[in-house]
């Protein structure tokens, strides 16, 4: 039989794209309906129009999905592993002594906001190469400080991102690619450099940090030839109600569980190995950079695969938001303005206190955790509107602009379907939705910390340059 | 019995999912025993206990997922593995079930409900072909509502449905009835044995109108768009059409509605109407009788006839069909009733088809009928604002839609042409047509209701008789009541027309003079 009697026989499904009355009209006679929620494709711009024409022309589609399919598949085969800590000096590629690195697409010194500012001469504070804030501003102004970004040196950073040479990083290595990522420890509290806060209080903690949990931890992993394997722990965290970006309190618990075994046998004083559990109990934020760094290592592994139009980096300085494609090698960047956030704060905060969108975290979100996986956090509904429907439809609206689920990443409440995978800049145009991050809110101000947290989309324009330069460059 | 493994590197499911996905795998027919792991030391503890233990499964790493069948042979092994890959899959389907998901590409619906066999498309015409083409390319047919579609683009869309064997309906198509569904802008008809291929929205649902009042019905209205028979698309749904119609079961007899097609189109389906074994009436406005007579074709000058010739052929008794003949005796009256300078009919349509038929209607007596859609240069309005000698106006044509919805919808453009044209003393009836169905406006008599009133009485105040012609396109299965509205028409002292083509003949009989 035709398609066209086919049709005349089996019963109506009609997908209708457009005047919402027609949807209405056959609801009325029984007729099954899916009406699109539809926007003009690159809001209506005819450029961009004509750039998904290309990208949607049968013969380049092909090689689309061809290299689109093996982004996707590094990211979920991708077995990043905690093999160890130490001194970013010891170990992140291109550190030097006068290094700061930070978080977001390029930017210098002049153009930094507030809490960026407050962090790096926090930092320099820290690092010794000034007395004081008031000198390392000067320091920091004066060009001999080289500023870098994080993701230019397989690190990733929380908040501000601010990563100086003593410092001590996760090392994650990918078992399955080979490449590695860093991170920053983190500071736990709210008052904290990454927030932009550098008192006296913070520089201490940091101090202490580089001086004994830094060194725990090294010693701690020395003695665990497997390393710890972030995935496995990963999954068990999301089906524990974690989201792995805001909420990170079950993997907080399986991190430090792994961890205490090794913990134990370092020859550290009794009372340094209790202050070191102290910090880690002091809130649920301890294996929130843990996190990032699994994602870069899985999102690394993915970058720079010809053809390819899915998004291997998000990431905001406080002043634009930038990505970076898989297409595209190397380190290209695409931006736009940074948002503000939108959200909970702490009491007596205003919106209007708040720096805009900042730090390297949106990694998760890049890799389909986050905001992508809010369906798994109903404890933390209340960042993006209050009730677990709107989680659940997060997460399914993201499954929109993605390639695939990561069957490696599943969320119970979804009936076990994998976390939203692979963001295709041509879903994104096409669809007009954009990634969902939630994320934390810094005082726009220098020294004060983290306000609040919310939720915040990219701007589009970073993904629209994006998807123009793949139309051009697509062979 | 033969046990084979699969292991599959680096694939994460937490254990419950997995024993509830053993228990599954287990009851598989063909299945003795399967078992479903993570490759951990524990699961490997049982394993060996069980006697499945391979050198695969032991080389396993905790981050693997380990399928191990036992079954009678080699090959229904094979065929466990392809079930227990089916059940670690399938879990995704279940997932949509409570709250409705909501989608923002065809793709992604599509991807979501598989059943979907029909995409309507009514956005902004710049952004129409793209949304059909990915439709198409996802294998649904498509109505295309959308106008300010390119010809370049139609015949690209309907070249593409044509090879995939799938409807391409419009653009700018408005009406259709697929499986007893009406879609956009259509009238609820009975089912029955007829089916339409329909180049014209309100010619066509003016057919079906007039069927169902005859007691017949439809099996399926497949719209095309209105350039469908033109030179350049050459006809490829009407033709796709009336082949789908010949091979469906239910349909007896065929109907096709248009303007005159280009005259190489015309030959085409001409020729296939040559071939058709089953009857097929031809209505197209101002066709022409031999050609379609010689084809083997019956041909209908008009919309009734076309509709009645349509149900005698698909069994119907003649003797017992109302066919509601002219009111010879009402034409007479008001002939009397106009005054001799009274000479002119102005058509005020929703309907395009409805305009052009009631224009050709007058265009067989009188030689200065004008229009906005009118196919002769020298009789088409030099400005749509101004009425000149007979005018009919379509409404529904692009000058008047620009950035406004369709009359049907909307009647506000031609409420104030009607006051405007009422006060012209030189004008003897003017014919309205008001449109019911689905999409169309809840009450559009209502609408049109106070102007008339309120120029009748202004007419009367001068001393003349204005006379109005109201011809109502719908069903007593419309949801706006067609009893009502042709009551509050009756009400307003407008005459009321039982057909699109009555009202095109009275409005032309009432004006002719000195016969």
């Amino acid at each position: 039989m035709s398609k066209i009697n086919e049709l005349f026989t089996n019963k109506l499904n009609v997908i209708n794209v457009g005047i919402e009355n027609f949807r209405d009209d056959l609801l009325k006679q029984n007729a099954n309906v899916t009406h699109l929620e539809w926007t003009p494709p690159g809001r209506g711009n005819p450029e961009l129009i004509a750039a998904l024409d290309k990208l949607e022309d049968p013969s380049v589609t092909d090689k689309i999905e061809a290299a689109n399919k093996e982004a996707v598949e590094r990211i979920i085969n991708s077995q990043p592993v905690l093999i160890g800590f130490d001194q970013a000096i010891n170990v992140v590629p291109g550190m030097t002594k006068n290094t700061i690195l930070h978080a977001g697409p390029p930017i210098t010194w002049e153009r930094m906001n507030g809490p960026m500012k407050g962090a790096v001469t926090g930092a320099i504070v820290f690092e010794g190469l000034a007395p004081n804030i008031e000198e390392a501003a000067v320091l920091a102004a004066s060009g001999e400080i080289v500023f870098s970004p994080c993701h230019e040196h397989n690190c990733v950073g929380s908040m501000a991102g601010v990563t100086s040479a003593s410092m001590f990083m996760h090392i994650v290595e990918n078992k399955t690619y080979g490449n590695i990522a860093y991170t920053n420890l983190s500071e736990q509290m709210s008052k904290i450099l990454r927030m932009g806060a550098n008192d006296e209080s913070v520089i201490q903690r940091l101090i202490w940090m580089r001086d004994v949990l830094g060194p725990i931890l090294r010693d701690a992993m020395k003695l665990n030839p497997n390393g710890i394997d972030l995935r496995l722990m990963l999954s068990q965290a999301l089906h524990m109600g974690d989201e792995c970006h805001n909420r990170n309190v079950a993997g907080t618990t399986l991190l430090i569980q792994a961890l205490t075994p090794y913990i134990i046998q370092t020859n550290f004083t009794v009372e340094q190995k209790k202050e070191v559990f102290e910090f880690v109990s002091s809130s649920d934020y301890f294996s929130g950079p843990t996190w990032m760094a699994l994602c870069k290592c899985a999102l690394d592994a993915a970058h720079g695969i010809e053809n390819s139009t899915i998004v291997t980096t998000m990431a905001r300085n406080g002043v634009e938001f930038g990505i970076r494609v898989s297409g595209i090698a190397g380190n290209v960047w695409f931006t736009g303005p940074a948002q503000q956030v939108i959200g909970p704060m702490f009491a007596g905060y205003k919106p209007e206190d708040s720096g805009l969108d900042i730090g390297d975290s949106a990694i998760t979100e890049t890799y389909g955790i986050g905001g992508f996986a809010m369906a798994t956090a109903p404890a933390i509904v209340s960042l993006v509107g209050g009730t677990v429907d709107d989680a659940i439809s997060y997460t399914t609206k993201m499954a929109e602009i993605t390639t695939t689920e990561n069957p490696n990443v599943t969320i119970p409440m979804l009936d076990f379907i994998g976390i939203p995978t692979g963001i295709d800049i041509q879903k994104v145009i096409q669809t007009g939705i954009m990634p969902i991050i939630n994320t934390a809110i810094a005082h726009k101000d220098a020294g004060i910390g983290m306000i609040g947290a919310g939720i915040v989309n990219p701007p589009i324009e970073a993904f629209e340059q994006a998807l123009l330069a793949l139309s051009e460059n697509i062979k | 019995m033969t046990v084979q493994v699969l292991v599959k590197p680096n694939t994460y499911i937490d254990s419950v999912s997995l024993m509830s996905l053993s228990t599954k795998a287990n009851q598989i027919e063909i299945v003795e025993q399967a078992i479903i792991a993570m490759g951990t030391e524990m699961n490997k503890e049982v394993i060996r206990n069980v006697g499945l233990m391979t050198p695969e499964v032991e080389s396993a790493k905790t981050s693997d997922l380990v399928i191990i069948v036992k079954a009678a042979s080699e090959e229904l092994c094979e065929g466990a593995f392809e079930s227990i890959n089916e059940l670690l899959t399938k879990k995704k389907d279940s997932s949509k079930g409570k709250s409705e998901v909501k989608y923002s590409t065809i793709t992604s619906a599509v991807n979501g409900t598989p059943e979907a066999n029909l995409a309507i498309i009514a956005v902004n015409g710049s952004y129409a072909p793209r949304e059909a083409r990915k439709a198409l390319e996802n294998n649904l047919h498509v109505m295309l509502f959308s106008d300010n579609v390119s010809i370049e683009d139609e015949i690209e869309l309907k070249t593409l449905a044509q090879e995939k064997g799938l409807l391409m309906m419009g653009p700018d198509c408005g009406t259709a009835i697929i499986g007893n569904v009406a879609l956009c802008f259509a009238n609820a008809v009975r089912k029955g044995n007829i089916g339409i291929v329909g180049a014209s929205g309100t010619g066509s649902q003016e057919v079906t109108v007039r069927i169902h009042e005859f007691g017949g019905g439809i099996t399926q209205l497949i719209g095309t768009g209105g350039r469908d028979l033109s030179e350049e698309v050459g006809g490829i749904m009407m033709l796709a059409g009336i082949k789908a119609l010949e091979e469906d079961d239910a349909t007896k007899v065929i109907v096709l509605v248009s303007k005159p097609p280009a005259p190489s189109v015309e030959e085409k389906v001409l020729a296939q109407i040559k071939q058709c074994k089953k009857p097929v009436v031809v209505w197209f406005v101002g066709g022409n009788e031999e050609k379609v007579t010689q084809a083997g074709g019956h041909f209908a000058k008009m919309s009734k006839e076309a509709a009645l010739k349509a149900v005698l052929l698909a069994g119907a008794d003649e003797s017992k069909l109302n066919k509601r003949t002219l009111n010879l005796p009402l034409i007479e009256e008001v002939r009397a009733k106009l005054k001799p300078q009274q000479k002119y009919i102005r058509g005020l349509f929703s309907g395009g088809t409805l305009c052009d038929e009631a224009m050709h209607i007058a265009m067989e007596k009188f030689d200065n009928v004008y229009s906005n859609i009118q196919r002769e240069p020298e009789y088409r309005l030099k400005d749509v604002r101004v009425s000149q000698d007979h005018t009919f106006i379509d409404f529904g044509d692009d000058q008047f839609t620009q950035g406004k919805p369709h009359p049907m919808i909307d009647p506000s453009t031609r409420i104030e042409r009607f006051i405007q044209e009422a006060k012209d003393p030189s004008v003897g009836v003017i014919v309205m047509d008001f449109v019911l169905g689905f999409g169309a406006h809840e009450d559009p008599v209502g609408a049109m209701l106070p102007a008339i009133i309120e120029a009748k009485q202004a007419a009367e105040d001068e001393g003349r008789h204005l006379e109005i012609i109201g011809y109502i396109l719908g069903t007593e299965l419309d949801s706006q009541n067609i009893e009502g509205q042709i009551n509050k028409l009756l009400a307003s002292g407008a005459t009321h027309a039982s057909s699109s083509q009555n009202a095109g003949l009275l409005a032309r009989e009432f004006v002719v003079k000195g016969e």
